[in-house]
């Protein structure tokens, strides 16, 4: 019994060529198995991703323009998210062009939240006095707050024209959701697809070239 | 075999002892640990932070018996999980003490871990041997960023999902895969139900593990060490013939008892605001969180409770304008390398990679830079050990306006953190932006000061007068 146990076991001091022959094989093994374990992250990781369902939500919303009065704000929600339909007066139209060269991209042409080739002009809409615009601030997400006042206010300046301002980080938009130069926000508020059915009514998430 | 060990106690201890090593983990973690005799009042702290992480794991396993991490709506229209909020407070028996207890005991964290980390910082503790507990503490401060962030959602208030909203689009100013990557950590497009699940998981199981694994590293790389002091003397340097440290007292019963008493005014403070005013004026429980999470509205002003506030001001400092001031920091940065005796390549090289990054600080958006920024405060205190040259390691023994200089970036951090509570207002920014240069400059240019001045002459032993 004891004869064969001695003869099982290692040598006590393994020839160098025996050594560096094991050691290869142990990084081999060793290389191999990590790979194994490492594959096994691959399931639990994708498993964070969003499911189908989640994925799938989000149908275009049609909205009633009909009943906002001039100067108004509608919120309605889309894929989880506020988009604002403003009717805009003429004074708010206005101020567009006046505070032109305080912004950062007044023509819309940062790519990061692309906007609609019908919406790349000034008041940044299809129809000049509706704006249609995704209600989050394109610096962490917040919800910027309509501050259609004109006039000095705290923390927008003396000549304020009127428009948007984020309570989070103080980033401010115009009239037509355009980002000031100098703020944490690099983009204008997001045009989301829409389109007109009727006079009064529209759909928020699609246009004529398709779902967003 | 057990009868190859050599154990000197008999009966049940013995037993014991001979399977498992508890009277040679008693005597080097307490009756044999020797810590040095001079400590005051900033080294409750530690000991402190045990207690409120026991604190923290016991009242969050009672609260997990009630809370239910479910974002959908009940027949009365409110988010399950904020009515299952409510009905801790309400309806189940002293469930409002426990979870005060737990909402404080966040705030607690933070403030005993503050001071523990200040200690450390103007007592040298982070020098050479002890790099390492450092870097160990360094991380749990990390994860128990994370920790709160993740706990924080969990009421399913205005302030838990406009909070989450924002840190988790942190993400997506990152270059390429940033807004992929904030998906995936939300599980959804927007903060929902996916995100509040597994933020739970986070909270309860996935960084409480993490938390409790660093604490035991912290703590047995300090017992390998042995404790800093007020002085920055090494006391093992002054052994007697036992090869016991003159300076050095066992921990236990000495400090054991001492750091009761530290316990015993922690709770006079801890239960005061629990049972008088749990909510402390809105910094410990913010007042826009009694209001159920509303995907649409963003509250009027949203802050992060005060504890992650100096960062959020570093955060919202980045303006484009920011940027210009890091292309001129790598500009000096440039000339500190033209000036320095390095080899030619050496030199081009560091130009070139100078030159590299000015370049993508203006390419990148602000947004991502901020990002930065605000990561890097706290990742740069992990370099502290390397950072500081200075000749002696406590703050004592250092040049007056050394110390005047520690007084002015604990203030500063104090106005980036008051600031942070506060709406942005053009002042605000205005001074956020030099506090945090000065924050960073304070780090990047301490190889430079910590050797400048005249240091006072450090004593061989500890210096200590017996009551």
């Amino acid at each position: 019994m004891s004869q064969s146990s001695q003869d099982l076991s290692f040598p006590v001091q393994p020839s160098s060529s025996a050594t560096s022959e094991r050691r290869t094989w142990l990084i081999a093994c060793g290389a191999v198995g990590g790979v194994a374990a490492a594959a096994t992250a691959v399931p639990l990781l994708t498993s964070m991703a969003p499911a189908e369902k989640a994925r799938s939500a989000g149908a275009p919303v049609e909205v009633d323009i009909g009943d906002i009065p001039p100067g108004g704000l509608k919120t309605v929600e889309w894929r989880g998210k506020p988009v604002w339909i403003v009717r805009r007066t003429p004074e708010m139209l206005a101020s567009l062009e006046k505070i032109e060269p305080q912004l950062a991209d007044p023509k819309s042409d940062r790519t990061a939240f692309p906007t609609p080739t019908y919406a790349k002009n000034r008041h940044r809409s299809i129809k000049p006095e509706f704006l249609v615009t995704v209600g989050i601030c394109t610096h962490l997400g917040c919800s910027p707050v309509s501050k259609f006042e004109t006039g000095n206010q705290p923390g927008l300046g003396a000549d304020w024209q009127g428009g948007y301002f984020c309570p989070c980080h103080g980033s401010n938009f115009d009239h037509a959701g355009r980002v000031f130069a100098n703020k944490p926000a690099p983009d204008n508020l997001e045009i989301p697809r829409h389109m007109y059915l009727s006079d009064t009514r529209i759909v928020v998430g699609k246009d004529e070239k398709g779902e967003a | 075999m057990a009868s190859e060990k050599n154990v000197t106690t008999t009966g049940l201890l013995g037993w014991i002892d001979t399977r498992f090593p508890l009277t040679k983990l008693y005597k080097e973690h307490l009756s044999e640990y020797y810590a040095p005799k001079n400590f005051n009042f900033f080294y409750f702290f530690g000991s402190l932070a045990m207690v409120v992480l026991a604190l923290q794991i016991i009242t969050g396993i009672f609260l997990t018996m009630h809370y239910k991490p479910d974002a959908s709506l009940n027949a009365a229209g409110v988010p399950v999980a904020f009515a299952s909020v409510e009905y801790i407070m309400r309806e189940v028996p002293f469930g409002w003490l426990i979870r005060y207890m737990h909402s404080t005991g966040a705030s607690a964290f933070f403030v005993v871990v503050y001071l523990h980390m200040w200690r450390g910082l103007i007592y040298g503790s982070y020098r050479s041997p002890r790099e390492l507990i450092w870097i160990f503490g360094c991380a749990i401060f990390l994860c128990l960023m994370a920790e709160a962030f993740f706990g924080y959602l969990l009421p399913w208030g205005q302030m838990s999902y406009w909070g989450a909203q924002v840190i988790v689009n942190l993400f997506s100013a990152v270059p390429l895969i940033g807004p992929d990557l904030s998906v995936w950590i939300r599980g959804d497009f927007v903060v929902g139900d996916a995100t509040l699940n597994r933020f739970f998981a986070f909270h309860v199981i996935a960084i409480p593990l993490v938390l409790v694994g660093l604490v035991a590293a912290h703590i047995i790389a300090l017992h390998e060490v042995g404790s800093n002091n007020p002085d920055g003397v090494e006391i093992k340097k002054n052994k007697n013939a036992d090869g016991i440290p003159l300076d050095g007292i066992p921990f236990h019963p000495y400090y054991s008892v001492h750091d009761i008493l530290g316990i015993a005014g922690f709770l006079i403070l801890f239960c005061a605001v629990v049972f008088f005013a749990p909510e402390l004026g809105g910094y410990f429980l913010e007042f826009n969180n009694f209001i159920p999470a509303d995907p649409l509205v963003t509250p009027p002003h949203i802050a992060p409770v005060w504890y992650f506030t100096p960062f959020y001001s570093m955060l919202r400092a980045v303006t484009d304008l920011f940027t210009w001031v890091m292309v001129a920091s790598a500009g000096l940065g440039a000339l500190a390398v033209l000036r320095a005796r390095w080899p030619l390549v050496v030199k081009a090289g560091a130009l070139a990679a100078l030159l590299v990054l000015a370049v993508t600080f203006r390419v990148f958006d602000a947004k991502f830079w901020g990002v930065v920024i605000m990561g890097g405060a706290v990742v740069i205190l992990f370099f502290l050990p390397w950072l500081d040259h200075s000749p002696v390691k406590s703050i004592r023994y250092r040049p007056n306006w050394h110390k005047a200089l520690y007084m002015v970036f604990l203030v500063n951090f104090f106005i980036l953190g008051y600031l942070g509570v506060l709406p942005p207002f053009p002042f605000g920014q205005a001074y956020s932006l030099v506090g945090t240069v000065f924050y960073f400059a304070f780090f990047a240019l301490m190889p430079i000061w910590s050797r400048i001045g005249d240091f006072k002459p450090v004593p061989e032993r500890v210096t200590f007068k017996p009551h």
